[in-house]
């Protein structure tokens, strides 16, 4: 997302620019996620804030981690082909829109899945043809297209939803949902050990609970998105067209790929996945609200930034974000209270970290950080209520202060590419 | 000089080009729906026409102006600070509450709630920069960030055990900034019945400040250089952190005024519910409609008023205001993508030109040359 | 056979430099060859059995706005040869380069290919005619892997899905069979300069290309790699492949080429036989006249440092260093020239001594004053004038007039301002006087810089840069891609400030500069200096050893 990074240091870095990245092995993310399992535990038990890991919580995190992550995705597509979309925000506005509309109207979730891919195609489409036909400012195109779009659903919300019983110009009538899916047993036996509290098992079952009781078809069908996104980009000449031409599109070009045709399906795909994103927020609420994205197309964005441009990471950046929002939306400020203590110690561990790795300035101010943000912890029993809706917003902040240095997004992003222009 | 002419005259050309694109569609929205074009066009006309209008289509075009600087400081040197929007109403909030609490004398009290709001702004808005410069997170998100947080902080704030005070039967508003404090109006327009924001000079006064600054100081030629590409301007020895700095406070600061001219001169105190909220993302439609210039974000800003006001009448008339939300939307996306077109024609019209002059035969000097 | 040692008789010392960063190509083509200064001599005389035109390009006109690149272009190549294609910069050669390869149409003109009338409208069709480019610039996508960057647009797939076995071992064939010693999966970031020419030969091999276009390949290669470059070429040819090979390098096309076209000013001038013509006639051809030469006359050295870098150190971001303990004196009226591959550090040396990049450890002096801690600005007031190796990232505002230009560097100096405030005026007029005394071609001072040609840019940098009173200059590449009447113009300065008392650090990579426009020669390689060497007796190819770090010839290693 740095575009036109004045703050980079200048051009001739290109050998110096090694890989930032290191991909963790199997074997590591196990480890991670098992520690971060503890940890949460840990937590749950020094602070008794049981919602942290509640069955609850998890089924919260899933429906809030899906519109972030599938938005996210919208950005890996286009980002990928070198176009930068901010624009998410507002085609998940129409995804929002046209999914209430489209399930409403045709009495079928399914066909509200339908409408948002229809709406966000349209937003894609608008911003392939600002930045790659007219090559306008991705960037701006993209505020652009939010602004068009909030005023879009909020007309036609006017023009379709008023007169229906409880519909107006800000809000849709309730809208047919899909259906839970159940797996038998399951509720009741994880719920009886999650009700023990016992260390790490309770919260394992918690989790596992939550798994079992939020799948909707609909659920199951974004999933996959993301594993099939990763094939169709990492394992097919198409995807290795469309990656090219996010690196180095000059290069592309002058192998006979069709630069513009690539960058507008990847565009249109991005629209398209954002939409189902507002679809999605819309079909798990019953209902079209004006402002319903609340920034997640933003979130989703950062989500991907916080992934390094790739679908696992955008997956563990939505989860994250999506934890935090379903700790504050269920537990509120006691729950997130809770969640200082995390940040404390994790602060610790990168305190420690960079200490090892003799970076004294930035363990330093981490350790300085952790105390802070424990003494917080240790001084206050809640977290202005207020703050607490903003929880994902601010996580987000943190969490891009601590990883933007080490990221790398693909080499062409964000500048306008014009044919014959690697000549 | 006849360059620069003609360039202008191909902007306005563009602007009109994209303005008409943008009626078009609007229509033809208007029309699917099953309303006249001309009737609704008429009716905005003649209501936004009025005395009582105008009034309003300046007060707004005034704050709009003040918020669309803010967002063109930064777009000068390739800053997108789409956070104007929370700074201005951190800043408003904080300014308020400052002016309703602190007695100072009359004159210098008035001063005094600007300049808080000025900093708070600023303050707001170093915060991205902080992150910009020291931990390399895109200005775009953390500034989207910001205005949620901001949000949070107001509510926080706003909270009757801090700042907030309750006022009628559900608002609460910062304590009210008494007469000493307060920027009375200017009968501009006689016949509307009303007074005009005193502080509309303010907004004229930074206009004016801006272009000076931009255009004629040595600073403003190291913010332009940043903004055209930041790695000549680094070799040529500017310090493209500090800019980034200097320019994120100065935007911030302008966006702290963007409240002022409706704090001290209309509502007196900030309220939760009615103060207007939004206009950082007017701002940034109006700054790309005037093409971060001073003279053309005026008249943005009038248009962007105008539209907002005249179709107020169509409520009355059963057909949807929002339908305006559309016609700017259209307008800002078209106007772009107009600006752009004629950059690249100007381009290639000047290679040309170019091409044309020196294609007259012109005596080579292969030796060297004295220096 | 192919000799043991890849020793050519005549071509000076030189051993094969395996131990350096750039490897060398482990040339074993399927034919023996022969080698480069052999060809120059007696031509291959065996024409390929097919003899016939494998391309005819007959009336090529292209233009663009403000130019005529080509005008009536008339070449016929014929199938097996090496075909050069000479011009100076700016004459319309990779125009018509791209012409061929479908990058660009053109305006009026016909293309034959193997006798069939063709029409190309990208790339890809050029492609499926056989033809294939390895351009200028290279066109690698980094954060790819090798393969990735050879199979896309010509991906092996079953329904989509790409066939990563097939194309590793296709291309570990086409590296083997033709010597390319070629990794498929490597990231391409982590490769040199030489490992990246090789991967474009072998992305153009790939796609079964019969007809290959070579555009200014020599241009980043150290001698050693020019031979090794030429001897793949032979192997190529000997294969019955055509290569059209695009230079302004006469020694190069007169030794490996079978015909010469030239072209000058947009149009081919004539079309010649190596063995009927010397460089110098060719010249001739190119330019009209003799080819300005880089020389240097009297000495002017004086003892007194007036740029001094001590123990200078600098990392990159992950730690490594980049610039490793360098150290070295130029005094007054002294041009120091540094040799080195590209991208060992020369652009971070400069970036340091500029006070763009910060230096970990280490002092740079000016003239007695240490200037470690100022910024680039202090610097620049300091004394410093600066020449950047891309005057379009960053010596120059492109789409702004060329009195801002004038300013961008200076703008704190007069006559560009007075105080905080911009003066137009003195801006305006001593633009004006630039453009007057360094010749640099424009209708006015308020063009922007962009539609000016690549030399009058660098002209008009050159001439901004002389302005005031500098001390030190920094060229970094100060002739790269200008016209034969600029380089004549710039050398000249370079001539005029070393007179006038400047200390001169100048980076190139045409070695016959370095050495002819240089007092003292360094060598840089990783970071560190390794050589120093007497411009007055040593040769590129002694040069070009020691640059990849594994010649003796350069005399005294030690430094």
């Amino acid at each position: 997302m740095t575009v036109h990074d004045p703050g980079a240091p200048p051009a001739t870095i290109r050998l110096d620019r090694v890989k930032a990245t290191r991909r963790l092995s199997r074997g590591q993310l196990w480890m991670v996620a098992g520690g971060g399992l503890l940890l949460l535990a840990f937590v749950r038990t020094v602070t008794s804030a049981d919602d942290i890991t509640s069955a609850g919580t998890l089924g919260a995190t899933i429906s809030l981690a899906l519109p972030i992550g599938l938005a996210g995705l919208g950005g890996l597509w286009s980002e990928r082909s070198g176009v930068v979309n901010i624009g998410l925000e507002g085609m998940m506005i129409l995804g929002t829109f046209f999914g209430a509309d489209f399930a409403y109207f045709s009495h079928s979730p399914w066909m509200g899945a339908v409408g948002g891919v229809v709406g966000g195609l349209i937003g894609g489409l608008v911003h392939a043809v600002a930045t790659v036909t007219f090559g306008v400012d991705q960037i701006v195109s993209g505020v652009a297209i939010t602004i068009l779009a909030t005023g879009l659903a909020r007309y036609l919300a006017g023009v379709f939803f008023t007169g229906q019983p409880g519909g107006g110009p800000t809000q849709s009538p309730s809208v047919p949902q899909f259906t839970r899916l159940r797996v038998p047993g399951a509720d009741s036996f994880l719920g009886k050990l999650e009700r023990h509290h016992w260390f790490a098992v309770s919260d394992l079952a918690g989790l596992l609970r939550g798994l079992a009781t939020t799948l909707t078809p609909f659920t199951i069908v974004v999933v996959l998105l993301f594993p099939l996104t990763w094939f169709v980009l990492w394992r097919t000449s198409f995807g290795l067209r469309l990656r090219s031409c996010g690196e180095n599109p000059a290069a592309a070009e002058s192998l006979g790929v069709p630069v513009y045709r690539i960058k507008y399906a990847a565009v249109i795909v991005s629209g398209m996945l954002a939409g189902i994103a507002g679809a999605f927020l819309a079909d798990f609420a019953g209902i079209y609200r004006e402002g319903q994205t609340g920034g997640r197309g933003f979130i989703g964005l950062a989500a991907m930034i916080f992934g390094n441009w790739r679908p696992g990471g955008l997956v563990a950046g939505a989860g994250l974000f999506g934890y935090t929002d379903a700790v504050q939306s269920r537990g509120g400020a006691k729950s997130v209270h809770a969640l200082l203590l995390l940040v404390a110690i994790l602060l610790l561990v990168v305190a420690a970290y960079a200490l090892w790795r003799r970076r004294m300035v930035a363990g330093i101010a981490s350790g300085v950080g952790a105390v802070l943000v424990f003494a917080w912890y240790k001084g206050t029993n809640d977290v202005p209520i207020e703050l607490v809706t903003y929880t994902p917003q601010i996580i987000t902040l943190l969490v891009l202060a601590l990883a933007s240095q080490r990221l790398r997004m693909p080499a062409a992003d964000g500048i306008p590419w014009r044919k014959g222009q690697g000549t | 000089m006849r360059d620069r002419l003609n360039r202008l005259v191909l902007n306005v050309i563009a602007a009109v080009v994209a303005g008409l694109f943008a009626a078009a569609i609007t229509s033809a929205i208007l029309y699917l729906h099953g309303d006249s074009p001309s009737f609704v066009i008429s009716q905005m006309w003649h209501y936004g026409t009025q005395a009582t209008s105008e009034l309003t289509i300046l007060n707004s075009a005034s704050v709009y102006y003040l918020s669309a600087l803010a967002v063109a400081i930064g777009f000068r040197m390739n800053l997108f600070n789409i956070g104007v929007d929370g700074q201005y109403r951190l800043a408003a909030m904080l300014a308020g509450a400052f002016g309703g609490s602190v007695a100072l004398p009359n004159g210098l009290r008035q001063v005094a709630i600007i300049v808080v709001a000025m900093l708070v702004g600023a303050a707001w808005a170093g915060l991205v920069a902080l992150l910009k410069v020291t931990r390399g997170v895109s200005e775009v998100i953390s500034t989207i960030m910001l205005n949620f947080v901001a949000t949070g902080l107001i509510a926080y704030l706003m909270r009757p055990s801090n700042l907030g005070v309750r006022s009628g039967a559900n608002d609460i508003t910062t304590k009210p900034i008494p007469k000493s404090g307060q920027v009375g109006g200017l009968d501009l327009i006689p016949s509307s019945g009303g007074k005009v924001y005193g502080l509309i000079v303010l907004s004229a006064a930074i206009g004016v400040l801006f272009h000076v600054i931009v255009n004629r100081t040595r600073f403003g030629f190291d913010l332009r250089a940043a903004g055209r590409s930041s790695s000549a301007a680094q070799a040529s020895g500017v310090n493209v952190k500090k800019m980034i700095v200097i320019t994120l406070l100065m935007s911030g600061a302008c966006a702290g005024l963007v409240g002022m001219p409706a704090l001290l001169g209309d509502s007196h105190s900030y309220s939760s519910i009615t103060f207007q909220t939004g206009l950082g993302f007017t701002g940034i439609a109006i700054a790309l409609l005037g093409r971060n210039n001073p003279v053309g974000i005026a008249f943005a800003a009038v248009l962007w008023a105008f539209l907002d006001q005249s179709a107020q009448i169509l409520d009355i008339n059963n057909i949807p205001k929002e339908i305006v939300q559309i016609t700017q939307g259209v307008v800002v996306l078209s106007v772009v993508i107009a600006y752009e077109l004629v950059r690249r024609a100007a381009l290639v019209r000047q290679q040309r030109s170019v091409g044309k002059a020196l294609a007259e035969p012109v005596e080579a000097k292969v030796e060297g040359v004295p220096a | 056979m192919w000799p043991d040692s890849t020793r050519c008789p005549g071509s000076a010392v030189y051993r094969a430099p395996r131990a350096s960063p750039y490897p060398a190509i482990a040339v074993r083509p399927p034919h023996p060859g022969a080698c480069a200064i052999h060809a120059a001599e007696q031509p291959d005389v065996a024409e390929p059995a097919e003899a016939g035109a494998a391309v005819e390009l007959r009336g090529i006109t292209k233009r663009f706005p403000g130019v005529v690149a080509n005008h009536d272009i008339d070449i016929v190549v014929q199938r097996g040869h090496v075909h050069a294609i000479v011009g100076e910069n700016g004459a319309g050669k990779s125009t018509l380069m791209n012409i061929l390869y479908g990058m660009h149409k053109a305006d009026e003109g016909t293309i034959t290919v193997n006798g069939k009338h063709v029409v190309f409208s990208s790339p890809s069709d050029a492609i499926g005619e056989g033809i294939g480019m390895v351009h200028q610039h290279f066109m690698l996508a980094d954060n790819l892997t090798v393969l990735e960057n050879i199979v896309l647009g010509s991906e092996p797939a079953h329904r989509g899905v790409l066939d990563s076995r097939a194309a590793r071992t296709k291309i570990r064939e086409i590296s083997d069979s033709y010597g390319l010693d070629i990794d498929p999966n490597e990231l391409v970031e982590n490769l040199g300069v030489g490992d990246r020419q090789r991967v474009e030969i072998c992305k153009v091999l790939y796609r079964g290309a019969q007809i290959l276009i070579l555009d200014e390949p020599t241009a980043v290669l150290v001698p050693q790699e020019v031979d090794e470059l030429f001897a793949n070429l032979r192997g190529l040819k000997a294969e019955g492949l055509t290569v059209l090979f695009i230079s302004h390098k006469l020694d190069e096309v007169l030794s490996v080429a079978d015909e010469i076209t030239v072209i000058r000013r947009g149009t081919t001038v004539r079309t010649v036989h190596p063995a009927e013509v010397t460089a110098r006639q060719l010249a001739e051809l190119m330019v009209g006249s003799e080819l300005p030469v880089p020389e240097l006359r009297e000495s002017t050295v004086t003892d007194v440092a007036e740029l001094t870098v001590e123990h200078l150190t600098v990392r990159s971001l992950d730690g490594r260093p980049v610039i490793d303990d360098v150290s070295f004196v130029i005094h007054k009226g002294e041009i120091v020239g540094l040799a080195g591959v590209e991208g060992n550090g020369q652009a971070e040396l400069v970036e340091a001594i500029m006070g763009i990049r910060t230096a970990e450890s280490g002092r740079v002096l000016l003239g007695d004053r240490d200037v470690s801690r100022w910024h680039t600005r202090e610097r620049r007031e300091g004394g410093i004038a600066y020449i950047p190796e891309d005057r379009h990232r960053h010596g120059l505002l492109l789409e702004a007039p060329l009195w801002e230009n004038r300013m961008l560097g200076h703008q704190t100096e007069r006559p560009n301002t007075r105080g905080p405030w911009i003066d137009r005026g003195g801006a305006k007029r001593d633009t004006r006087r630039i453009v007057e005394a360094f010749d640099v071609r424009t209708p006015g001072i308020d063009v922007t810089a962009a539609s000016l040609s690549g030399g009058n840019q660098q002209k008009l940098i050159v001439g901004r840069e002389m302005s005031g009173t500098p001390t030190v200059l920094i060229a970094s590449h100060p002739t790269r891609g200008v016209d034969v009447g600029a380089q004549a113009a710039i050398w000249d300065q370079l001539r005029h400030a070393r007179a006038a008392g400047l200390a001169v650090l100048l980076i190139s990579a045409d070695l016959d500069e370095l050495i002819g426009m240089s007092d003292t020669l360094r060598v840089v390689l990783r970071g560190r200096l390794v050589g120093e060497a007497d411009p007055r007796n040593v040769t590129p190819e002694q040069l070009g050893a020691a640059m990849t770090g594994a010649g003796t010839g350069a005399e005294g290693q030690a430094s």
